[in-house]
């Protein structure tokens, strides 16, 4: 049964305020949640007051800024800074993206950042991704065959179906969009999310792929695939400009279709 | 797997809220407001069959603003699953995916249940 509110080990109250250094004229306040295990303290908002004369434009800039210079405890995982590796993701403003490729500027007011909801943290921003990256393996993600492979050349594709890939080859497994549907925050123990459907559909819809069948085999599951209700939650997040919702129409699709 | 208890992180209480999410959640609602309405139904037509003074007993207490109110959320029920019911059609086709689309969609149910709604009372009012 789902549970709506947090857990009492979970609430978060207000943190510390971190003001800006004086003489500091174009302020703004981002709240970030923080929580070490060390502690064992309760989740807390911290404020901090960063000068964004002295600042790069996207939030990842305020972040390295707020750790370098004015709280090296503060944690989360970054990476290639160009919306490319999918560490920085995060909730900021009440949506999940990557810190690195959203300006500061998109956002009125003071800069709200979670860590991706419902999902257990292991410091600060940093989520646990460990039954993420299990259900992804769960779907297979390579391709398999069973004819042998042409003698003397790869296995091609048609420019028709190579463009299949498209909107699907260019998820980077951010968990954006998994981690901000409700189905997958009521149900993330046997629902794949999002994301790995996307994934998976990426497998089904390879013209060179020979296990279309046991894939959708794996698929044809109450909770594994038929969770998803078409929340668009996930279409509305992705960082990417990436259609998951419209992927795993594609699968139910293929579901009913191939019984003929 | 970790030995101390980690926190959950945030999700209903800091998710922005969309038009798209609210459907869906209104969907569901109204599925379960229509499994009270169909109750509703079955008096009426009990008391239809069981004479005129069960029909009059029947009539008094939905005449009552109480009454006339859970009408008319059992109405706006119906044309809120019934059209999101009809998007999600569409979807089951894998059409209408686009985020233009989904936002044009979301707003065409809610519109089209409240002018159906609408409608249907002054249809019920004898006012057309």
């Amino acid at each position: 049964m789902a549970e709506f509110r947090l857990p009492k080990n979970s609430t978060y109250k207000k943190g510390k305020t971190w003001p800006a250094e004086d003489g500091a004229t174009n302020i703004k306040r981002f709240n970030i949640y923080r929580w070490n295990e060390d502690d064992g303290e309760n989740p807390r908002i911290d404020t901090y007051e960063v000068d964004l004369d002295k600042c790069g434009p996207m939030v990842l800039d305020a972040l390295i800024k707020i750790k370098n210079e004015i709280d090296p405890t503060l944690t989360f995982r970054r990476s290639c800074r160009e919306g490319v590796c999918g560490s920085c993701a995060m909730n900021i403003g009440g949506k999940n993206t990557l810190a690195c490729t959203i300006d500061i500027a998109a956002y009125k007011g003071d800069v709200n950042i979670f860590p991706l909801p419902h999902m257990d943290v292991v410091k600060d921003l940093v989520p646990d991704l460990t039954n993420f990256y299990a259900q992804y393996a769960s779907i297979q993600p390579w391709m398999q065959t069973e004819t042998p492979t042409p003698s003397g050349t790869e296995r091609l594709q048609s420019q028709e179906d190579r463009e299949k890939l498209d909107g699907l080859y260019e998820c980077v497994l951010c968990a954006c969009c998994s981690t901000s549907c409700p189905s997958y925050w009521w149900n993330s123990d046997k629902y794949l999310g999002p994301a790995v459907l996307l994934q998976a559909y990426r497998w089904l819809v390879d013209s060179r792929d020979e296990n279309t069948g046991e894939r959708l085999d794996n698929l044809e599951d109450p909770f594994r695939l038929y969770r998803c209700h078409t929340i668009m939650n996930c279409t509305n997040t992705c960082p990417k400009g990436l259609n998951p919702a419209k992927a795993i129409g594609e699968i139910k699709k293929m579901m009913v279709e191939r019984q003929g | 797997m970790s030995e101390t208890k980690r926190p959950t992180s945030p999700h209903l209480q800091v998710y922005s809220w969309s038009l798209e999410m609210a459907l869906s959640i209104l969907h569901r609602a109204t599925g379960a407001a229509l499994g009270g309405g169909a109750l509703l139904v079955t008096w009426w037509i009990i008391a239809v069959a069981s004479g005129p003074d069960a029909y009059e007993q029947f009539r008094t207490i939905m005449s009552s603003l109480v009454g006339k109110a859970f009408l008319f959320a059992f109405t706006f029920s119906l044309m809120l699953h019934l059209c999101n019911g009809i998007r999600h059609l569409f979807w089951d086709m894998g059409m209408g995916f686009e985020l233009e689309d989904t936002h044009r969609s979301s707003k065409l149910v809610l519109f089209s249940s409240i002018a159906l709604t609408v409608l249907s009372w002054v249809i019920g009012y004898g006012l057309i």
